[in-house]
């Protein structure tokens, strides 16, 4: 019943918003260049479904590697980091600078140093925009420390590596994944607009500007909404991910 | 202080590195399994710093303006579209927190929407929206549109989570002064919120600068940076400092903005502790 | 034996510096193995700082203290002592049983020695059934409890207990100091236990030492005899007595001048000595 009242409020307003904007579209006449009608997105979508999918495993591989290089150096960076203090006074004002500004603008040099044929400048601006949320986020859980495991540590005269390894990294765990959730939506969204700046268009990202630039309206959104369904499913892979990975967490949004 | 002394520190150390890897990396770059995986150290690819930083001073085409002078003029452009893509976004977030915080049934409704937004690459909707421009408003606003769209989310999910974040005994203790919602709203709810008000509104300012810049290259606007950065990108070969100095124009846009939101800060936040903000 | 030894103990924080402050001074004390003595005292008094030095969290300023017989920082590397802190402190990512496992891993012990040493705590302190619950299932009475068996999982001599019952409420905390007090007897552990409950102290102690603040000193000590620590006990006219005598102490030090003539002289009493004896600052 509870599970009911949750639901139910999110999901009678999706679909009364979709009724309402098929109904204003189809009634007011708007044209497709302003916005298409969900009858006619969906339309596209099935019609299109194969180059969705493909599409959309070339963006999801970038989002991918992108992902995976970011989150191991971000971690990497952060264990550094809390291990030698002054290297985490330094970072960490430097990384909340970094991450003001918009790195995706990187794409177009990234373009040049590397060939127009290649799929590495997409991921590495997608692994650079992912590195600062796992980075920040894990080394805020590497250094906070509950004072009582701390002083529970001492008594044992357990200290170093093996403090590291029972406290440090296991209660720095929901940081990191904290910092995941953020992570992996962001890499698709890298992954994606990336495109916009040029380079090896084989990605989600050009089929949407091909297909405007060819006024194919429904078309273009029908790709975007396969860009939303990829962001979900690597938001929705991070969850479980985290379910799996701690299993003492009874809530995993808060 | 500190926090621009190591700001100062991590910059000279990208530049060493820059200039390092040029001096000892392969002109041909690195390549492993068919696959380049490290960058062309020559000059074409990777121009020296001092490079850009010159080419700061020269004029951008044969007779032209010097390249400062347009990507400076560049960056305030787009700077003006972005405070007020941002500013718009910030309210409309903020309106619809104070919504979300006053009925319950609007949070259970909207939140889960306002929070996946934020899991999907909405920004790839740019390119669709420039159709607008011209029809049903000037271009720059679509740009400012976009914008306030990707600020519009953090701010709507950190106010609320600000406007809830009183303790049940503050809450109690208001109703006990038979103060009703407005004056809870006023006098516990808005003060407590500002903590987490804050890291939103960083999160909204940099989101919004990324929506500037891709609208700007999706609508194809003139006079902004994110034009100025395609435009260079594509003379690259000829020309390879241009385009840095026209990211360092970028670069400078999201410090504009970032500066200026904690600028709005000290004042409000005096005293009071910092809290972490989570978004999604 | 003496489980305990503290000679001339003296502990300052921040010396030097404009906020100095002397938390201990000249503590001379000695608590007999076995024996379960209390520690109370009003707020500053730096009973919990004197709970701190016993386990070598801190150093001591000057003096000496030695557990077991050795130096405190030696008997700390040996394991001399379990400690209980006023949270839980069980790590959130751990069963119930991994918790109480975690002394014993780090003492390398093996993987079955582990795992039965820490079903038989478990058993002691009622909570069998949890072993493989998280502790975020756990109230905080029953958290308290997988946090004094893991204290005593390796058999330690010694027991230090910082408040443990403190954020209790009164029902669970009697029935965790009977708990307690039955598993002291059948392990045979001297204790050293922090509060500021007289009535806690009482029932649970042979011995009360009170403390007064500013700088903290021992002020009395105050045996303890009940015939037997049970229900019963809580009404009979020892315990009464015993509780007033403790009161009246504490509130001499209130009262009394930094005069250090109001020190106790530190001794254990001969067993079956009749009356609680208090010696008035």
């Amino acid at each position: 019943m509870n599970l009911l009242r949750r639901v139910a409020p999110p999901v009678l307003l999706g679909i009364f918003a979709l009724v309402a904007w098929e109904l204003t579209v189809s009634l007011g006449r708007i044209a497709p260049f302003i916005l298409p009608a969900p009858s006619a997105i969906w339309h596209e979508l099935v019609a299109q479904r194969q180059n969705v999918w493909e599409a959309a495993l070339a963006s999801g591989l970038n989002a991918l590697v992108g992902l995976a290089w970011g989150t191991v150096a971000g971690v990497l960076a952060a264990m550094a980091a809390s291990r030698f203090r002054l290297l985490s006074e330094v970072s960490i004002p430097l990384a909340a600078v970094l991450n003001a500004l918009p790195i995706i603008a990187l794409a177009p040099i990234l373009n040049n140093m590397f060939e127009s044929t290649s799929s590495v400048p997409r991921r590495l601006v997608a692994g650079i925009i992912v590195f600062f949320p796992v980075f920040i986020n894990t080394l805020r859980g590497l250094r906070e420390v509950d004072p009582t495991h701390r002083e529970l540590m001492t008594s044992y005269a357990a200290g170093g590596w093996t403090f590291t390894r029972l406290v440090r990294l296991p209660g720095a765990l929901p940081f990191v994944f904290t910092g995941l959730r953020q992570a992996s939506s962001l890499a698709v969204i890298a992954a994606v607009v990336a495109e916009y700046f040029g380079g090896l268009q084989d990605g989600l990202g050009s089929r949407i500007t091909s297909a405007a630039a060819f006024t194919a309206y429904p078309r273009a959104w029908a790709f975007v909404v396969g860009a939303c369904l990829l962001g979900l499913f690597f938001y929705l892979a991070t969850l479980l991910l985290e379910r799996i990975a701690m299993p003492w967490k009874t809530r995993l949004i808060s | 202080m500190r926090r621009v002394l190591s700001a100062v520190l991590g910059l000279v150390v990208l530049i060493a590195l820059w200039e390092g890897y040029k001096a000892v990396g392969n002109p041909d770059g690195t390549v492993l399994f068919g696959v380049r995986v490290l960058p062309r150290a020559d000059d074409l690819s990777m121009p020296h710093v001092s490079d850009m930083l010159s080419r700061l001073g020269r004029p951008e085409l044969t007779g032209g303006r010097p390249v400062w002078q347009v990507v400076l003029s560049a960056s305030l452009f787009t700077l003006g579209i972005t405070t007020a893509g941002f500013l718009a976004g910030a309210v409309v977030g903020l309106l619809l927190a104070v919504a979300m915080q006053r009925f319950r049934v609007i949070e259970r409704g909207l939140l889960p929407y306002v929070i996946l937004s934020q899991t999907v690459p909405l920004v790839a909707l740019a390119p669709l929206i420039a159709g607008w421009s011209g029809t049903v408003w000037p271009e720059w606003t679509t740009v400012a549109v976009i914008a306030a769209y990707l600020a519009f989310f953090p701010v709507a999910v950190g106010m609320l989570r600000g406007l809830q974040s009183p303790q049940a005994a503050g809450v109690e203790l208001m109703r006990s002064y038979a103060a009703g919602w407005w004056r809870t709203l006023i006098k516990l709810r808005l003060p407590a919120s500002l903590p987490y008000l804050f890291p939103a509104l960083r999160l909204a300012g940099a989101a919004a600068v990324v929506g500037a810049v891709v609208g700007e290259i999706s609508t194809g606007t003139r006079g902004g940076i994110g034009r100025l950065i395609i435009e260079y990108s594509r003379e690259a070969t000829s020309d390879p400092a241009k385009v840095y100095t026209a990211m360092l124009g970028a670069a400078l846009l999201g410090l504009v903005v970032a500066a200026l939101v904690t600028l709005l800060e000290l004042p409000l936040m005096r005293h009071r502790r910092r809290v972490s903000v989570v978004t999604m | 034996m003496t489980a305990v030894s503290l000679d001339k103990v003296t502990k300052v924080f921040n010396q030097g510096r404009p906020d100095e402050v002397t938390a201990l001074s000249d503590i001379n004390l000695e608590i007999g193995a076995g024996r379960f003595v209390s520690l109370i005292g009003p707020s500053g008094c730096g009973k919990s700082t004197l709970l701190r030095l016993i386990a070598d969290l801190i150093p001591a300023s000057s003096g000496t203290v030695e557990v077991a017989g050795k130096p405190a920082t030696r008997a700390r590397l040996d394991q001399e002592y379990g400690i209980a802190f006023q949270q839980a402190g069980l790590f959130e990512w751990r069963t119930v049983q991994r918790n109480v496992e975690l002394p014993l891993e780090l003492r390398g012990a093996s993987r079955a020695e582990r795992k039965a040493r820490a079903t038989e705590m478990l058993a002691l302190v009622g909570l069998a059934d949890f072993a493989g619950h998280y502790p975020a299932q756990l109230s905080g009475g029953m958290q308290q409890r997988v946090a004094i068996a893991r204290a005593l999982a390796v058999h330690p001599p010694l027991l230090l207990m910082d408040e443990p019952f403190g954020a209790l409420d009164e029902m669970t905390r009697e029935r965790l100091q009977s708990e307690l007090l039955a598993i002291c007897a059948k392990t045979g552990t001297s204790t050293v236990f922090v509060t500021h409950s007289i009535s806690e102290a009482v029932f649970l102690s042979d011995q009360v030492v009170v403390m007064s603040p500013r700088p903290g000193r021992i002020t009395a000590i105050i045996d303890v005899d009940l015939p037997a620590r049970d229900d019963a006990a809580r009404q009979s006219p020892a315990y009464f007595e015993a509780i007033t005598a403790v009161r009246r102490a504490l509130r001499g030090t209130d009262n009394a001048s930094a005069s250090t003539d109001a020190v106790a002289a530190p001794s254990s009493r001969t067993p079956g000595s009749a009356s609680p004896a208090a010696t008035a600052p």
